[in-house]
C-alpha cells in the first residue's frame, strides 16, 4: 500500500530502547483556534527549550493561520490516569440526578 | 463497555475495542505484534514523507514562476510537517524519533520506493502531485479510519492539509497540456515515467502479501492493496483522458462486466529491485538525508547545551536568592 | 561596537550602469530584489535543516520573503505601466539589473552563517518596514505593514538562534562568530542611500536608510552580546548591490532561478 514497504525475506524487527541517540525533549502543543475557545491539543514536537518550542509550535501547527494563542507543555509534565483504572475512574459512580433529563417539568411551564 | 477489568483479560478488552470499531490509545494494552506492525508502518510512512521532500525540493530553486515556487515550498514544507506528525504518532508507541531516524539511516527501516525515482523536468512536479499524491491520498483516506488513535488523528490532519497537493499537481499538468507541443511532450514524458511507479506504491498483490491479513484483522489497514490500486486506476484514467495524455499501458481498457478498468501487470522485478535498494536514486536519497543530519548535529547539540546552561543558571539564581 | 564612521568602498569607476526611470519603480524593485534573493537562498535549505522543526521554520521564512517580493514586483510593474509582471521582473532581468544588497545573495554557508545573515537583515527590515508603514504611498505602506508583522517574528527567530549558537557549545560559538565575521562587511550597505532614496524621502514615500542605523546597532549589539559574541574591528564595507555591482554568487543564483524561463521563453506554467 502507498508509503509502506513490503516485507523482505529475512527482515528483522529492529531493537528499540538500546540507542544512545539523545534528541531534543518532546513538547505537547495546544492551540486556541479562535477567541472564546479553549486551547485544544494539536500534536507534539521536539525542541531544546520553551522559547524554541513555542516558535516551533507556531511554525508547525499554525501554518494555515489556525490559531490566536499557543501553549507548549513538556510532554514529561503530563500526568495521566491509568487506563486499567478507567472503569473505577469514570464509570463506577452513577449520578443520574446530574442530568437535566432526570427531572420532569410539566410542558405548561415551558422551556427550562 | 461496562465489563469490568477483573473479569476480562487485556487481550479480550483489546479485541472488544477493535470489534466495536473504536480506537486503541497509547496507554491501552496491545498485542506485541500490533505494536510492532504499527511502529514499522508509521515509521515507514514518516520516513517516506521526509525523503519525499527531496525529489520535489529538487525543483524549488528552479520553479518556472514565483507563484509555482511559493506553492512548491509550501507543499514540501507540508511534507516535513507530515513526517513530524507521523514521528510523533510513532513516539506514542514507546520509541523515539531519533531511534527511528537512526534506523532509516542504517537502512534497517525503509521508505516508499516511489521516492527512489528522479525528478528530471518541471513536468515531474505536476506528475508527482497528480499521480503520487493521488495514490497516497487513496491510501491515506483509508488510514483516517485506522484502529490506532494517534495514527488516525495524524492522518486526519494530513489529509486535510494535503487536499491542495493533488490539485496543484493536476493544474500543472493541465497548464502543460494546454501549452506548446514542447510542454505537452514534457507532460507525456513525465506520465510515462511516473505511471508504473505510482501503481507500485500500492504494494504486492493481495495473494502475495502475507502481512496484509493480520493488518486487516487489526483494522490497521482497511482496504487491500489490489482494491486500493483498482480504486486509483478507476479514478485516474478519466483524468488522464481529460488532459489528453496517454497512460503507458496498452492493456488499459474499461471492462463493463467488472465495472472497472483492466490494466496490465506491474514489472515486479523492477518493483523488488527498487525495494531492495537498487532503484535509480536509493543511494542518493539516503546520502542526502544522512548528510543533512550529520551537518546539523552541532546545531542540535548547541541548542541542547544552551538549554542546560539556562536551566543551571535559573537554578543557581533561585538558590542564590 | 560601532558601524558608524566606516570606510566605504564604492563601486569602481565606470562600472555603474544607469538606472533611469521612475524612482518609485526603482525603489520598489530594489526592495523586491532583496526579498526575492533572500527567499531563493532560504529555499535552498529545504530538506537540509538540522531538524524537521527547523526545516519547517526556514521554509516559512522563505515563503514570507517571497510573498513580500511578489507584492512589491507586482506593484512595481503597475507603477512602471509597461505591462511587466512579477515574473518578468524576477525571471528576465540580468545580474547587472538586479539591485539587491550584497548581504542577501551571500551563500548559505553553515547554519550559523545563515543565522548571521538573517539577524543582520531581519534587524534591518524591522526598522525599514516600520518606517515604510507610514509611507505616503498607500500601497507600499500596506505591504510594509504586513511585512512588519512578519519581520518581528523573523527577528525573534534569528536572535533566538544566534544566542543559542553563540552561547551553546565551543564549536557552535566558533561557527557563529565565523558567520558574523564573514558577513559583517556587507552590513554597511544597508544604510547607505542614493539618489533614488533621496527622491523617495522627498516625496514622503521612502525612508533614508541612514536613519535606520542606530536602532539596528542597538538591536544587533544586544543579541550579539547576549550570545557572548563580538563584531569585527575591520571597518571595511563592501558596496555595490544597489548599482548592480554584485558578488560573483548572484549570477549563479539567477542562472538556476531563471533557467525555466530562459530555456522555454514565453510559455505559461
Amino acid at each position: 500500500m502507498a508509503y509502506s514497504v513490503p516485507h523482505l525475506d529475512g527482515e528483522q524487527d529492529p531493537q528499540f530502547g538500546r540507542s544512545d541517540a539523545r534528541g531534543w525533549p518532546m513538547w505537547e502543543v495546544f492551540v486556541r483556534q479562535r477567541r472564546g475557545m479553549s486551547h485544544v491539543h494539536a500534536g507534539s514536537l521536539h525542541a531544546p527549550d520553551a522559547e524554541t518550542a513555542l516558535q516551533h509550535a507556531r511554525d508547525v501547527y499554525t501554518r494555515r493561520v489556525e490559531g490566536v494563542s499557543v501553549w507548549v507543555v513538556p510532554s514529561s509534565a503530563i500526568v495521566a490516569s491509568d487506563p486499567d483504572e478507567a472503569d473505577a475512574f469514570f464509570e463506577a459512580i452513577e449520578k443520574p440526578y446530574r442530568a437535566a433529563t432526570y427531572y420532569e417539568i410539566p410542558d405548561e411551564v415551558g422551556q427550562m | 463497555m461496562t465489563t469490568t477489568s477483573e473479569r476480562t483479560s487485556p487481550a479480550e478488552r483489546f479485541q472488544a475495542i477493535i470489534d466495536a470499531d473504536e480506537k486503541i490509545e497509547p496507554s491501552d494494552w496491545m498485542p506485541e505484534g500490533y505494536r510492532k506492525t504499527l511502529i514499522r508502518q508509521i515509521a515507514q510512512h514518516a520516513h517516506s514523507e521526509v525523503i519525499g521532500m527531496q525529489p520535489e525540493g529538487n525543483w524549488i530553486t528552479r520553479a518556472p514562476t514565483l507563484e509555482r515556487k511559493a506553492i512548491l515550498i509550501a507543499k514540501v514544507q507540508d511534507e516535513a510537517g507530515h513526517g513530524l506528525y507521523l514521528y510523533s504518532a510513532a513516539e506514542t508507541l514507546g520509541v523515539t524519533r531519533d531511534e527511528l531516524v537512526e534506523l532509516l539511516h542504517t537502512g534497517a527501516q525503509k521508505y516508499s520506493s516511489i521516492f527512489n525515482y528522479p525528478t528530471l523536468t518541471w513536468a515531474d512536479i505536476g506528475a508527482i502531485g497528480w499521480l503520487v499524491d493521488g495514490a497516497a491520498i487513496t491510501n491515506q483516506v483509508m488510514l483516517t479510519r485506522t484502529s490506532y488513535g494517534p495514527y488516525a488523528r495524524a492522518m486526519v490532519r494530513i489529509c486535510k492539509e494535503e487536499s491542495f497537493h493533488q490539485r496543484q499537481g493536476y493544474e500543472i499538468m493541465l497548464r502543460l497540456c494546454n501549452g506548446t507541443p514542447e510542454q505537452k511532450a514534457m507532460a507525456q514524458d513525465a506520465v510515462n515515467r511516473w505511471w508504473w511507479p505510482a501503481l507500485m506504491m500500492f504494494g504486492p498483490h493481495d495473494s502475495e502479501s502475507t502481512h496484509t491479513n493480520q493488518s486487516m484483522e487489526w483494522k490497521i489497514k482497511r482496504i487491500s492493496n489490489d482494491d486500493l490500486r483498482q480504486q486509483f486506476v478507476d479514478m485516474t484514467v478519466p483524468q488522464a483522458e481529460y488532459l489528453g495524455l496517454t497512460l503507458p499501458d496498452p492493456e488499459l481498457r474499461w471492462n463493463p462486466e467488472r465495472g472497472h478498468y483492466d490494466f496490465g501487470e506491474i514489472d515486479w522485478d523492477e518493483f523488488w529491485q527498487v525495494v531492495k535498494g537498487h532503484g535509480p536514486m536509493n543511494r542518493d536519497r539516503l546520502e542526502h538525508k544522512i548528510k543533512a543530519w550529520e551537518d546539523g548535529e552541532w546545531v542540535r547539540d548547541a541548542a541542547a547545551a544552551y538549554a542546560e546552561k539556562q536551566q543551571a543558571r535559573r537554578a543557581a539564581s533561585r538558590t542564590g536568592g | 561596537m560601532t558601524t558608524r564612521d566606516r570606510i566605504t568602498s564604492r563601486a569602481p569607476q565606470g562600472s555603474v550602469p544607469v538606472f533611469d526611470g521612475d524612482p518609485l519603480f526603482l525603489y520598489l524593485v530594489r526592495h523586491a530584489d532583496d526579498n526575492l534573493i533572500l527567499a531563493q537562498r532560504l529555499s535552498q535549505w529545504v530538506s537540509w535543516a538540522p531538524e524537521l522543526e527547523e526545516d519547517i521554520a526556514l521554509a516559512n521564512l522563505a515563503l514570507d520573503f517571497l510573498g513580500v517580493a511578489r507584492a512589491l514586483y507586482t506593484y512595481a510593474g503597475e507603477v512602471e505601466g509597461r505591462g511587466r509582471t512579477e515574473d518578468d521582473l524576477a525571471m528576465l532581468r540580468t545580474e547587472r539589473e538586479f539591485t539587491n544588497v550584497l548581504l542577501v545573495e551571500q551563500p548559505n554557508g553553515d547554519f550559523a552563517h545563515t543565522m548571521a545573515r538573517q539577524l543582520f537583515f531581519d534587524a534591518y527590515q524591522l526598522g525599514l518596514w516600520e518606517a515604510l508603514s507610514s509611507s505616503a504611498d498607500a500601497t507600499l505602506g500596506g505591504i510594509a505593514a504586513k511585512a512588519l508583522k512578519e519581520a518581528r517574528y523573523h527577528f525573534r527567530h534569528s536572535s533566538t538562534w544566534v544566542i543559542r549558537l553563540g552561547d551553546g557549545t565551543e564549536e557552535s560559538h566558533r561557527r557563529m562568530q565565523a558567520g558574523i565575521d564573514a558577513l559583517w562587511r556587507f552590513v554597511g550597505e544597508l544604510f547607505v542611500g542614493d539618489d533614488v532614496e533621496a527622491a523617495m524621502v522627498e516625496a514622503g514615500v521612502g525612508v533614508d536608510p541612514s536613519t535606520l542605523q542606530e536602532a539596528w546597532e542597538e538591536r544587533v549589539s544586544d543579541v550579539v552580546s547576549q550570545a557572548t559574541l563580538s563584531v569585527p574591528d575591520d571597518p571595511f564595507q563592501r558596496m555595490g548591490g544597489r548599482v548592480g555591482f554584485h558578488s560573483e554568487h548572484l549570477g549563479h543564483l539567477l542562472a538556476e532561478m531563471q533557467w525555466m524561463q530562459r530555456a522555454y521563453p514565453g510559455m505559461e506554467w
